[in-house]
């Protein structure tokens, strides 16, 4: 097996990370969720919240975090390595997340994926392979960015990966004929009043 | 309390503890790797899988499950030594088949487990993952492949260390231990957690590939290299020193020895003193012992008592202490003194020690340092008061003196002793929280009383303790943190100037304007030997330190592992040092040396074996009769009322890894010294 280490070494240096006012009011209202001096408690949100600002989680970005959570870094390190919807390397500006367990997989995630990865090119797109999405009634299925893209094959994802680039946002949800997860092409039952 | 009944035979333990812990309790060995009775529960290795009834109709991890009444524990049924199995071969998945390579191999618990619940091949054809190591400073060596993820050195490091910059990263397959960002750790305690380990993963940098456990001799002594008397394990080959352990004593070190106690023994192999030297024509030469008595009775006799001196240092042994006070009594002088760096400390014996006791901090509920950084002048002891303060529901802790990180909050009241004047006069907030403890705890550091203006330092500290009751019958918070090992037994045998005498500070303006004609110096390296002008210098000790540069005659005595010895540490508590090697070359025992020496100037000391001398300590001070024993010495009038300087008091000890000669001529220190510079520097 191949080396493994949690530390990336081969990303860039950020040199400084501040929160933005905009942020900060977000990071503030996560900390007063919780009791006076438990404020390490918020420390996930706010984690996310730098991630969101930055794009990725630079080492600078989990040391302001414990700075200002009042914990000692390593302590942020071990939950931002422990979860991995921390993107510890820089990312795309849409980070494809394609779910390749056994449901998705059945219904092709294949050739989604095989999609995903011709278009990945490290500044638009990343891709990721994730496990079950929760997704599994609309297989396959992809997260982009915040949102799920579902009922996907190659020829779909290559559509939606194409609007992203045109800068539009396609409509999230399934990409076949079907409202969520109701029958594909309207209601097969309870038709009548 | 609970009975319980473990594997069919009923016992009756305390409410409150762990099921592990009553099969103790029972004599019943249960098997773990992350249990740790001074660390917090982890249960993550699952190795101490007993079945209990009534529960859950699955082995139960012991370590964390509390023991209640009627509860039946099985721990040799079928069902847990097949789940110990399991765990065993779980852990041996990743783990490297390189015992014949591993200096943890031949005390290593997963290797005598394995023996108890290995199985004899593996069934994973997989490849083992590879782990990087980490860089984790100059005495700690990792192989992080070894490594079962026990999580115990990441517990010492944040809870008894206080250092929280080792931590678990990643999940699964991918976890690892590590500080994430590579540094060395910032802990006066890092040798520590190679004891802790109980794998090879941590295994000493030192001591790599220099011996295995078996080939050792193993003698228990007492730690001099600062004032605690650290309970120490001397383990030898032949001649040399190869590593020193910690001994378990819960009154004292607890399990826990500091880096310097653990690491400075390499500098017992350098810059030794190994044959006698005498000057002629301003060199040194090397001389017989009968040569180097007979330079010095040439000077001595004849010469008036009160033109000799004799200074005794900071790791004495009380017996060489007292055939030096017998010797210069027999000469006629009175110019002897023990404290080096001019701590004014001479009255009752409750006046310089630490009354409390060590054990004593973890009942205190308020704490006041004076001119005091327990963490560089005995970093065991600043772990227990860390360790109060975690378990004493926050318990104050104020401090006077210098300010530093000691990894625990303290409450900074000022620098000098007009913060004090003021604390004792009830001015400073602190004062209400020192009124309102039922145990209040005075420490008074070498930094306070090590000053022209000591005596009335540490009379303000005798002022603040009658007026919080700190002296009572049950209680004694008055504790004078020594940062030597010998000058509690110095005191204690009365090794300040007599009638008329002169102090250290006397004794070197005495040499400075010739009126010292000699100067016998005892080990004692820690004075400004430039000023001791023209005097004729004896130097007795086991390094080629200051005091021996400037020697006239040099006799080579024996360090702290190659004699039998009795030291008092800082809270009175007398303990045997034991010889562990014989000493090098020509070099012999200490207070033999001055014995011998006592007879060539016809003045014959009147003992001539160790028990002997050893009575003799006792007729001077029944202390000593008491071995391993601790209590508060007699409280009387002591320092003296006077006018305080402005200075803030300054830490007694500069650089924690240089402080002695052995630590000085040791490399691992001065490594360990430049490694924290850098840590400094970065941050």
């Amino acid at each position: 097996m191949a080396m493994i280490t949690a530390d990336p070494k081969d990303v860039p240096q950020v040199a400084h990370f501040a929160f933005t006012p905009e942020y900060m009011a977000k990071v503030q209202e996560l900390i007063a969720h919780y009791p006076p001096g438990r404020q390490a408690s918020a420390v996930i949100g706010v984690l996310d919240l730098a991630q969101r600002q930055q794009g990725w989680l630079p080492r600078v970005a989990m040391n302001e975090v414990a700075r200002l959570l009042d914990m000692a870094p390593i302590r942020v390190y071990e939950i931002a390595t422990f979860y991995t919807m921390f993107q510890l390397k820089p990312k795309g500006k849409y980070l494809l997340q394609v779910c390749t367990t056994t449901p998705c997989w059945l219904r092709g995630s294949e050739a989604v994926m095989k999609a995903c990865q011709h278009a990945a090119d490290g500044e638009t797109f990343s891709v990721q392979e994730v496990e079950c999405l929760g997704g599994c009634v609309n297989a396959p299925v992809v997260q982009i960015n915040d949102d799920f893209y579902e009922d996907l094959d190659e020829a779909s994802m290559n559509k939606v990966l194409d609007a992203f680039r045109r800068g539009e946002t396609p409509k999230p949800g399934p990409q076949v004929d079907r409202q969520t997860s109701a029958p594909e092409g309207g209601l097969t039952t309870l038709k009548g009043e | 309390m609970p009975k319980v009944k473990i594997d069919g035979v009923e016992i009756e333990v305390p409410a409150g503890i762990t099921v592990l812990q009553a099969c103790e309790l029972a004599g019943v060995e249960i098997p773990r790797f992350c249990y740790h009775e001074r660390l917090s529960i982890a249960g993550n290795c699952r190795m101490c899988l007993v079945e209990v009834k009534p529960g859950p109709p699955k082995p139960q991890a012991s370590c964390a499950l509390p023991v209640a009444d009627k509860q039946e524990i099985f721990t040799k049924t079928p069902v847990v030594q097949k789940a110990r199995n399991g765990v065993m071969e779980f852990l041996l998945i990743n783990h490297p088949l390189d015992c014949p390579i591993c200096d943890q191999g031949g005390e290593c618990d997963l290797q005598d487990q394995a023996m108890a619940y290995g199985f004899d091949r593996s069934r994973y054809h997989e490849n083992k993952r590879a782990v990087p190591d980490k860089e984790l400073g100059p005495l700690v060596k990792t192989s992080m492949n070894r490594c079962i993820h026990c999580t115990r050195c990441i517990r010492f490091a944040t809870e008894v260390a206080g250092v929280e910059e080792l931590g678990a990263t990643g999940r699964g397959e991918s976890m690892e231990v590590t500080t994430y960002v590579e540094h060395a750790l910032s802990t006066e305690l890092a040798g520590n957690l190679v004891d802790l380990c109980p794998v090879g993963a941590l295994t000493s940098k030192p001591y790599a590939f220099e011996a295995r456990s078996w080939e050792l001799t193993k003698t228990e002594s007492i730690d001099v290299l600062d004032g605690l008397g650290a309970n120490i394990r001397v383990d030898t080959r032949g001649a040399q020193v190869m590593r020193v352990l910690p001994r378990l004593n819960d009154d004292v070190n607890e399990e826990w020895i500091s880096d310097k106690t653990r690491h400075a023994i390499d500098g017992l192999r350098h810059q030794r003193l190994d044959r006698p030297y005498v000057r002629k024509g301003g060199k040194l030469v090397e001389a017989t012992w009968d040569e180097a008595f007979g330079a010095i009775t040439a000077r001595l006799k004849g010469m008036d008592g009160a033109k000799i001196a004799a200074i005794a240092g900071d790791q004495c042994d009380a017996e060489s202490m007292v055939a030096l006070k017998d010797l210069m009594t027999a000469l006629g002088s009175s110019n002897i003194d023990c404290r080096q760096d001019g701590a004014k400390l001479d009255g009752p014996r409750g006046s310089y020690i630490f009354n409390a006791g060590v054990h004593g901090i973890d009942s205190a509920d308020a704490i006041l340092l004076i001119g005091s950084n327990p963490r560089t002048e005995s970093p065991v002891l600043n772990a227990r008061i860390r360790k109060r303060y975690l378990h004493g529901h926050h318990c104050a802790i104020g401090s006077i003196g210098p300010a530093a990180d000691l990894t625990y909050p303290v409450e900074r009241l000022g620098a000098g002793p007009a913060t004090l004047r003021e604390l004792v006069d009830g001015k400073l907030g602190f004062f209400e929280k020192l009124k309102a403890a039922r145990n209040p705890l005075i420490i008074v550091g070498m930094g306070a009383v090590a000053r022209e203006d000591g005596a009335a330092v540490l009379a303000m500290a005798r002022e603040l303790a009658e007026k919080l009751n700190a002296v009572r019958e049950d209680w004694n918070g008055f504790a004078v943190l020594h940062t030597t090992a010998a000058r509690v037994g110095g005191l204690d045998l009365g090794l300040v100037p007599g009638e008329g005498g002169r102090d250290v500070a006397g004794i070197l303006a005495g040499c400075e304007k010739g009126e010292i004609g000699a100067v016998y110096l005892l080990a004692a390296d820690e004075i400004d030997t430039k000023r001791l002008g023209k005097a004729f210098v004896i130097y007795q000790g086991h390094h080629g330190d200051a005091g021996a540069h400037r020697a006239d005659v040099i006799l080579p005595g024996a360090a702290y592992t190659e004699k039998p010895g009795t030291y008092v540490n800082t809270e009175g508590r007398v303990q045997l040092g034991r010889r562990a090697g014989y000493p090098p070359g020509d070099a012999r025992e200490d207070w033999a040396i001055l014995r011998a020496l006592s007879e060539r100037l016809g003045k014959t000391l009147s003992y001539d074996t160790l028990a002997q001398v050893r009575s003799r300590l006792v007729s001077i001070n029944k202390a000593f009769a008491a071995i391993d024993q601790q209590a508060p010495g007699a409280w009387g009038a002591f320092g003296k009322a006077g006018a305080t300087t402005d200075a803030p008091f300054v830490a007694a000890i500069a650089n924690f890894y240089m402080t002695c000669p052995i630590s000085r001529a040791s490399r691992t220190m001065a490594e360990c010294m430049a490694s924290r510079a850098q840590l400094m520097a970065a941050e």
